[in-house]
């Protein structure tokens, strides 16, 4: 069993050779010229299987450097065990500083949430992505999709929100909201709830996505504008659980609903558990809570 | 109604000048021809059929005119613009406006996982319709032209008959009032009391929206009724074209005349 | 209005080892405005093959052919298009439709092709049907189920439903009642009033002497007479 502090003997920093480094991130710049493009990349075998963030993990070991600080978060929780292990394996493999902190961290991998804390200058967030295409719903042919990414052939977005008009009398689409880049990409924000989409867009920090089983890498720079696709008559809105924190007492913060007991009992609290520490311990105290 | 970005207009036709010229159109399969010196006009509201067995090219001739084959020779004008120099952008833009291509198999020109609905619509939200009670409103009248219930408009076709289907597919191309429509054996799968019925409604439609048309078909009695040229095509050339009934009553190469007394009188 | 001139015409028949037919030669006749002419001559001397000829529906192999200022024989097929659409109007004895269109549509569709407004195009196909006294019953149904007598007046109906400036009738009489054969006759006479020119073939001597002004004996155009 390795400790934190043997990671140079066994591995190189960060997991990852240097040359496949190199590799990705060539990647993400060309994601980062691109905004919104999807990089193919060489995805390599990583000691966690599919769907377990391959992909974020790969993107993260290509920038992390020995003066950052991780924070890994699972939709919004640092305590879960995805979290956990992930942020376990570079503690080991780079033995780089770990905080449970947004505003402290200097590099956050994400699935599914974006912080509730603003990010800032300066930071990366690195979302982990099942499938980055968001024509796949509708057309299973990588090369046409390929083919109407380069000819800007996006109507077939539209026909899935239409679809979910007719069928629900809505947008019913409520995670992996699709988004416009800066006018040209269509792109999958990873299955972040509808409710983080605002935050894609104007974000300070670099936002970088990795789909290590499908092998693509895509990004958006500090700055761009992702505009969610909607309809004139039916405009994109947000939605949240209509409450507030149960813990904090937060109006609007994106909740998690979580059953209490056999009777019907649930309680709704912030899925971003390093917000909702941060409230409690400012006095913050919700229908549930306990003054800390 | 109106879709602001996506009501078409007719468009200034001048029913004098060719909407399609085809000059020596060629295509090879290494040693084997596709179709080879293929030349005609087709004039504004024309509908032009090609008729020949299996293997005569009729297929490949339609495949490379709507752009999803390319061929090694030869030169198409679509309006006055050369579609063979056309960028790829361009053409596929064509395709989904001014052009319509109505497969013979409606699965293969509809989304079967797709309401109907979403299906008419879907080359107005190509275009840039943002309106979804328009769009609708429009897919609604559009099933109503091919005599599809107003109910079923969010139905998928997998529960519609192939009847319907295939007028599904016709109302789905037809929604952005195109110019020019290819057809590959539209009638081909279907029952026979139901070609009648499609037959009349693609009539009344080409009449009504000034359609220009290529059908391929095998079937001469289709020919007879829809269209006003025929072009008869074997080993990848064209042997005889002219009227239909010209064509068909008094045939004047040896095939034609095979072909047309091959046929089994009712 | 048809002026047929030095006409000729033979099949070539390449699947039973290329024998060429001279069917016609030397076809010489005009038509004017306002004029009836009727074709005799025994059956299978060139009446109907003549007919079509001067619809475009048979190729012609020398001669001129102009019809309302068009040249048949050398027209390409958008000029006879046309021609059939806006000048030449023709009766066969068959007819020949799309199945299950109503009757009324089939009537109205020479109207409606030439862009006339739908309602005015059924007030029109209606009076006809109504003239030649195919019950109003009728008129929503397809013409392929009715008798060779009502399929015949739909086709009479069809044919006149646009005022054409030249009309072909193929024994357009044959299969009718005394009752309906002078409606049609009448509304030949009509057309010859407004300035149709018609020609016709007519077995019906009745008929014949009823509206024609000249007959043409086309045995004088079979090939071995003119040779």
């Amino acid at each position: 069993m390795l400790d934190a502090g043997s990671h140079a003997d066994a591995y190189n920093f960060a997991y990852l050779d240097e040359q496949t480094k190199r590799m990705i991130r060539r990647a993400i710049l060309k994601g980062i010229a691109v905004p919104g493009y999807q990089v193919p990349f060489a995805s390599r075998e990583m000691p966690m299987p599919y769907g377990w963030g391959t992909g974020g993990v790969q993107v993260t070991a290509a920038c992390l450097v020995p003066e950052d600080r991780l924070k890994v978060i699972d939709q919004g929780a640092d305590d879960t065990t995805n979290a956990v292990s992930i942020r376990r394996f570079f503690q080991r493999t780079a033995g780089v500083a770990v905080t449970e902190s947004t505003p402290e961290a200097t590099l956050i991998q994400t699935r599914h949430r974006i912080p509730e804390t603003p990010m800032t200058e300066g930071q990366i967030l690195v979302y982990q992505v099942p499938i980055p295409e968001p024509l796949r719903f509708l057309e299973p042919r990588e090369t046409e999709t390929r083919k109407m990414h380069e000819l800007e052939e996006y109507g077939l977005m539209h026909v899935k929100l239409y679809e979910d008009i007719a069928r629900h009398g809505q947008i019913a689409t409520s995670y992996a909201y699709p988004v416009k880049v800066e006018g040209r990409y269509v792109m999958d924000p990873s299955p972040i709830p509808k409710f983080d989409n605002p935050k894609l867009s104007g974000n300070p920090a670099i936002q970088l996505f990795g789909a290590g089983r499908e092998q693509r890498i895509y990004a958006l720079p500090p700055w761009t504008e992702a505009v969610s696709l909607d309809f004139d008559d039916h405009p994109f809105e947000t939605s949240k659980a209509p409450h507030d924190c149960d813990l904090c007492g937060a109006r609007a913060s994106y909740l998690d609903e979580v059953i209490t007991d056999d009777q019907g009992g649930r309680m709704f609290v912030c899925s971003d558990t390093d917000f909702c520490a941060g409230r409690r311990a400012e006095g913050h105290v919700g229908r549930l809570g306990e003054a800390a | 109604m109106t879709l602001h970005s996506t009501d078409f207009p007719q468009k200034m036709r001048d029913p004098d000048q060719p909407l399609l010229t085809v000059e020596n159109l060629t295509k090879r399969y290494g040693a084997r021809i596709g179709c080879a010196d293929v030349s005609f006009d087709l004039y504004p509201g024309e509908v032009l059929g090609i008729v020949g067995e299996s293997g005569s090219g009729k297929s490949t001739l339609l495949s490379c005119l709507a752009g999803h084959q390319r061929a090694d020779l030869g030169r198409i004008a679509y309006d006055g613009r050369d579609v063979l120099a056309m960028s790829e952008t361009d053409r596929r833009r064509l395709g989904r406006t001014d052009w319509a291509y109505v497969h013979q198999n409606p699965r293969d020109g509809l989304r079967m996982g797709v309401s109907a609905g979403g299906n008419v619509g879907e080359r107005l939200m190509a275009v840039g319709a943002r309106h979804y009670g328009q769009i609708r409103g429009k897919a609604v009248d559009w099933l109503g032209r091919v005599e599809i219930a107003a109910d079923r408009v969010d139905d998928r076709p997998s529960s519609f008959s192939g009847g319907m289907q295939q007028r599904l597919q016709i109302a789905r191309n037809l929604v952005t009032s195109p110019r020019l429509v290819f057809m590959d054996e539209p009638t081909g799968g279907l029952d026979v009391s139901v070609q009648a019925r499609l037959l009349d409604l693609l009539r009344g439609l080409v009449r009504d929206m000034g359609l220009s048309v290529i059908i391929v078909t095998h079937d001469l009695a289709v020919v007879r009724l829809l269209a006003h040229r025929l072009m008869v095509m074997k080993s990848g050339r064209v042997v005889e074209q002219g009227l239909t009934d010209q064509v068909l009553d008094d045939p004047q190469h040896a095939y034609t005349q095979l072909l047309v007394s091959s046929v089994l009188q009712v | 209005m048809i002026c047929i001139e030095n006409l000729s015409k033979s099949f070539t028949l390449h699947n039973q080892g290329g024998a060429v037919i001279p069917v016609m030669g030397g076809a010489s006749l005009t038509v004017s405005p306002g004029e009836c002419v009727g074709l005799t001559g025994q059956s299978g001397a060139g009446k109907s093959t003549l007919m079509r000829m001067v619809y475009g529906n048979y190729l012609t192999a020398g001669g001129s052919l102009i019809v309302g200022g068009t040249d048949v024989a050398t027209a390409e097929p958008r000029e006879i298009i046309a021609l059939r659409r806006h000048t030449l109007g023709y009766v066969s004895q068959f007819l020949r439709v799309v199945p299950r269109v109503p009757t009324l549509d089939v009537v109205a569709e020479p109207l409606l092709a030439l862009g006339n407004p739908a309602d005015e195009a059924r007030d029109r196909a209606a009076s006809l049907l109504k003239r030649l006294n195919i019950p109003e019953r009728l008129w929503a149904l397809s013409p392929t189920t009715f008798s060779g007598g009502e399929q015949q007046r739909v086709n009479i109906a069809r044919g006149f439903a646009h005022a054409y400036p030249a009309l072909l009738l193929d024994e357009p009489t044959a299969s009718l009642d005394a009752t309906n054969r002078e409606v049609v006759l009448t509304l030949i006479e009509e057309a010859k009033v407004r300035g149709a020119a018609i020609l016709g073939i007519f077995h019906d001597e009745g008929a014949r002497s009823w509206v024609c002004d000249r007959l043409v004996d086309v045995t004088g155009f079979t090939p071995r007479a003119a040779a």
